[in-house]
């Protein structure tokens, strides 16, 4: 036998399947380099946009409704154009996809903990309890997504004050998104947990004396955390979207705090008097950005799966 | 001239990791009539061989050099059409696994007739006609009305009869057969091979067996071609390879074979495939952590016994309970194992064996019936800590190397769980230097600790599983078909490996296998069990020598006969 070598995490992965898959498919490295550019630069917004779009000391009335730069009557500070009130649009955006992807990825871990959670136990215990999540879970698919997500955001005007629904709506939404979600994972993991608990090596935990607490977070979760992945890529883009949805109807982030949402829903209104750019620039970079990750999810799905290969 | 000649054949697997020669320049050639055994064990080569005759290489595998013949005609170099033809119709195929050869949505009529139609084109009545002459031919009864059956509705052992009759169909001129009776009983491998070999007589067809099986050698091969990593290593016919070999390979190879006519000490020779790390044999078992387990109750006369065991599974779910239908797995099973000797459990697949097993170590809880240890009955214990004084005292090993592992885990932390859940260890230095201890006691050797399960073969992952089992320091330890998953020199190691420790321990052990040359090698006493009951239980000996119930003479009568290996270098017990 060779000599003791122990390998890193990253050796490990650098040696992997999935990163060679990677490396020789375009399409993820692609992918990969847009999400990564759209999530830094909205991470980082305040350090690299042009301006603060919601510093009213910024913003000047007299830059209102300019078109992009490149056209007759563009001003080179501001790229992509103004909207009414005068603030640099690609600035808006950069704000903007700070809000969707912040209610996009909690809500995304929001799914992915009650979803696992109800999962396992459904899959482990069996029986009864399973009957039980399970039929919740039909229940809840029978409903659209988006209505269940409207529903609770309704609920939650009903029950908190104006003002103060307006400080918690970004939790309200990730609340709303991420239950609204929360059956996929738990399907893909009840249906991974069902093959793995039967598995010897869980059998040998048992024989061992171990306990099914540990045994579910010891031994069956890392080993059904691969598909899982795959869904949470794709099911980020459909968060994204969904926030998006919200925020277009109205019933999302409040306009002070705008995500792209918000801002292709502002923009509507100016569709017909002209000023397209205040609606298609925030809408190409939702399409962009979802785009991206959902390919990502897609090249995950087919590297994790060796028989689509 | 031949029938089927494969000359100087080279197949490469081409991978990112370099590419891997799979085969390396091999000749063979089958006669009309004859039974070529290609034998050799996992990695050898023999499959990639069968697959590239008939042209269904896997890709990215691809034949780097080398010519096949059948009847003087070059086929290895025809396009895909041209294969097919031949294909089904001048090379029969017949598989390991009788369950997914045959497509479950058709019925036998369906799949028959369309293929000797195909081939014969002799229209849809007289194929029927010749559908059921071939049902008839190779033993399936009342052909005419099973012919209009699904596959479902045979049993496996009749499923694998109906491939062959797929096989035979077109009248092929070579039959080629990969691992044909592994997936099926003992009862029925040897009506199956001796069918195929009346067949192969009367049909004037040359067939070539793939097989790791030196069973399935000796019943029905003439000549054998023995591979090791690529390589054709030896060839001759089955009675010198098997009698009087001459490469070293073959000679190990035949060494490792479980007798079941005489038992042996230990296995000799049988580093050849995969080197055992050197095993700390001179300890002192008075002074090492693995004797320090004193907390146990000291146990007169028999350590486990079960009394009046039943298993029952329900078949149909209702929502009420008196709807439900149970199977019966066990039924009444009673037996007692005495401290320090190994039991052995003997029966076909589904007999209940493994789940009589399951339902001592607490996974199983039985319907009725009770599990004593040492005196306690562990059925009636409710409290988790209380049943982990007796769950430290026994430990299993599993039958699947790849499924027992959890492939997420460093084997050092593999070993290391039962030390740390029963707490048998003072520190995480202490735990560290027990498993690499423990590590070099299975014949791994330290290194080990530090890698994962998938850079081990099976054999060495079935060495940490027993590395695991120890690691409670148990005085039981429970065997559920320790080895059928392994090659036979790998095999060989392993049981030498549970004979050692079981000596070297003191151990009381619950050996299962659906092996019986194995059972004769391990085991002190024997329990037969057959659809759910126990039939038998005798002393070894007198089980293989004088066995009392009708079923256990049937089973040692289906026992393949290797009367004819060689017994060079061999310790044979008396």
């Amino acid at each position: 036998m060779e000599k003791a070598v122990e390998t890193t995490r990253l050796e490990r992965f650098l040696d992997s399947d999935i990163w060679h898959s990677f490396k020789s498919n375009p399409v993820a490295i692609v992918s990969l380099i847009v999400t990564l550019i759209m999530v830094l630069s909205s991470a980082f917004a305040p350090l690299l946009a042009p301006q603060d779009p919601f510093d009213l000391a910024n913003i000047d009335i007299m830059d209102s409704s300019l078109p992009p730069s490149w056209m007759a009557e563009g001003d080179p500070r501001f790229l992509f154009g103004t909207d009414d009130q005068g603030r640099d649009i690609l600035s808006t955006i950069m704000y903007g996809a700070q809000i969707s992807l912040i209610v996009g990825f909690a809500s995304v871990v929001f799914s992915m903990v009650v979803g696992i959670s109800l999962g396992l136990i459904s899959g482990y215990a069996g029986g009864r309890v399973d009957a039980f999540i399970m039929r919740v879970a039909d229940i809840q698919l029978s409903f659209p997504a988006i209505l269940i997500a409207l529903l609770i955001d309704g609920v939650a005007r009903g029950i908190f004050e104006a003002h103060l629904h307006e400080q918690i709506s970004i939790y309200v939404l990730i609340f709303a998104i991420g239950i609204s979600g929360w059956v996929q994972y738990a399907r893909t993991v009840r249906g991974s947990t069902l093959v793995e608990k039967n598995k010897e090596y869980v059998q040998a935990a048992r024989v061992i004396g171990i306990r099914p607490i540990t045994i579910l977070h010891r031994h069956i979760l890392p080993n059904v955390m691969g598909p899982v992945m795959v869904i949470a890529t794709i099911h980020l883009a459909i968060a994204v979207i969904t926030e998006a949805t919200l925020s277009f109807l109205g019933v999302g982030v409040p306009p002070t705090t705008p995500s792209l949402g918000t801002l292709i829903r502002i923009g509507n209104e100016y569709l017909f008097s002209g000023e397209w750019w205040i609606t298609i620039f925030p809408g190409a970079a939702l399409l962009i950005l979802v785009l991206a990750v959902n390919l990502l999810g897609d090249w995950l799905r087919d590297a994790m799966n060796p028989k689509l290969r | 001239m031949e029938l089927l000649q494969i000359n100087d054949l080279k197949i490469q697997f081409p991978s990112r990791r370099g590419t891997v020669d799979a085969v390396k320049g091999v000749t063979l050639t089958v006669k009309p009539g004859e039974v070529l055994g290609v034998v050799g064990e996992s990695g050898a080569g023999k499959s990639t061989i069968g697959n590239a005759v008939i042209g269904l290489l896997e890709p990215p595998g691809r034949v780097a050099g080398g010519d096949v013949y059948l009847k003087g005609e070059q086929i290895n170099n025809l396009d895909r059409d041209a294969i097919r033809k031949i294909r089904g119709r001048r090379i029969g195929m017949i598989f390991q696994d009788p369950l997914t050869s045959l497509d479950p949505l058709q019925t036998i009529e369906q799949q028959l007739v369309e293929t000797i139609d195909l081939h014969l084109k002799l229209g849809a009545e007289k194929s029927l006609e010749r559908a059921i002459d071939l049902l008839d031919q190779v033993g399936i009864p009342n052909p005419a009305e099973r012919i209009k059956h699904y596959p479902h509705q045979f049993s496996g052992g009749m499923r694998q009869r109906v491939v062959i009759a797929l096989a035979l169909c077109a009248e092929p001129e070579v039959i080629i057969a990969d691992e044909p009776t592994t997936a099926l009983d003992v009862s029925i491998q040897a009506q199956i091979l001796e069918l195929m070999r009346r067949l192969c007589r009367e049909k004037q067809v040359g067939m070539l067996i793939i097989t790791h099986d030196m069973g399935v050698i000796a019943d029905i091969t003439d000549r054998v071609a023995v591979m090791y990593r690529g390589d054709l290593v030896e060839e001759g016919t089955t009675q010198k390879i098997l009698g009087d070999p001459d490469h070293p390979y073959t000679k190990s190879l035949i060494s490792a074979v479980p007798r079941p006519d005489v038992r042996l000490h230990r296995f000799p020779m049988v580093d050849y495939i995969e080197k055992e790390e050197d095993r700390k044999k001179d300890f002192d078992i008075s002074t090492h952590w693995l004797g320090q387990a004193q907390d146990f109750d000291a146990v007169e006369g028999s350590l486990v016994s079960v009394e009046n065991l039943v298993m029952k599974f329900i078949s149909k779910e209702a929502l009420l309970k008196k709807n439900r239908q149970y199977f019966t797995a066990v039924d009444n099973v009673s037996f007692d194992i005495r401290q320090g000797e190994v039991f052995g459990l003997v029966g076909e697949s589904g007999s209940g064996k493994s789940t009589v097993a399951r339902m001592i170590c607490g996974l199983y809880k039985p319907a009725s019936g009770s599990v004593n240890f040492g005196g306690t009955d562990l059925t009636k214990i409710k409290s988790e800590t209380e049943l982990d004084y007796y769950r430290r005292q026994m430990q299993m090993i599993f039958q699947d190397p790849f499924s027992s592992l959890n492939g997420r885990m460093k084997v050092m932390d593999i070993v290391a769980e039962p030390i740390r859940f029963h707490k048998l260890a003072s520190s995480n230095q202490e735990v560290e230097t027990i498993v690499l201890d423990l590590l070099e006691h299975v014949g791994l050797g330290r290194a080990a600790a530090l890698r994962y399960p998938h850079e081990f073969s099976g054999g060495q992952r079935q060495r940490i599983s027993i590395a695991r089992a120890l690691a409670t320091r148990p005085r039981f330890l429970i065997c559920d078909e320790p080895t059928s998953a392994l090659d036979v020199s790998i095999q060989a190691q392993i049981l030498n490996l549970l004979k050692d420790l079981q000596e070297e321990l003191g151990l009381t052990m619950l050996f299962i296998s659906h092996d019986l040359p194995v059972i004769r090698q391990m085991c002190d006493r024997v329990g037969v069990m057959k659809m759910g009951q126990l039939v038998e239980v005798s002393e070894t000996e007198t089980l293989f020598e004088a066995p009392s119930a009708p079923y256990t003479k049937e089973l040692l009568s289906l026992m393949p006969k290797l009367d004819k290996l060689s017994h060079s270098g061999l310790e044979i017990e008396d």
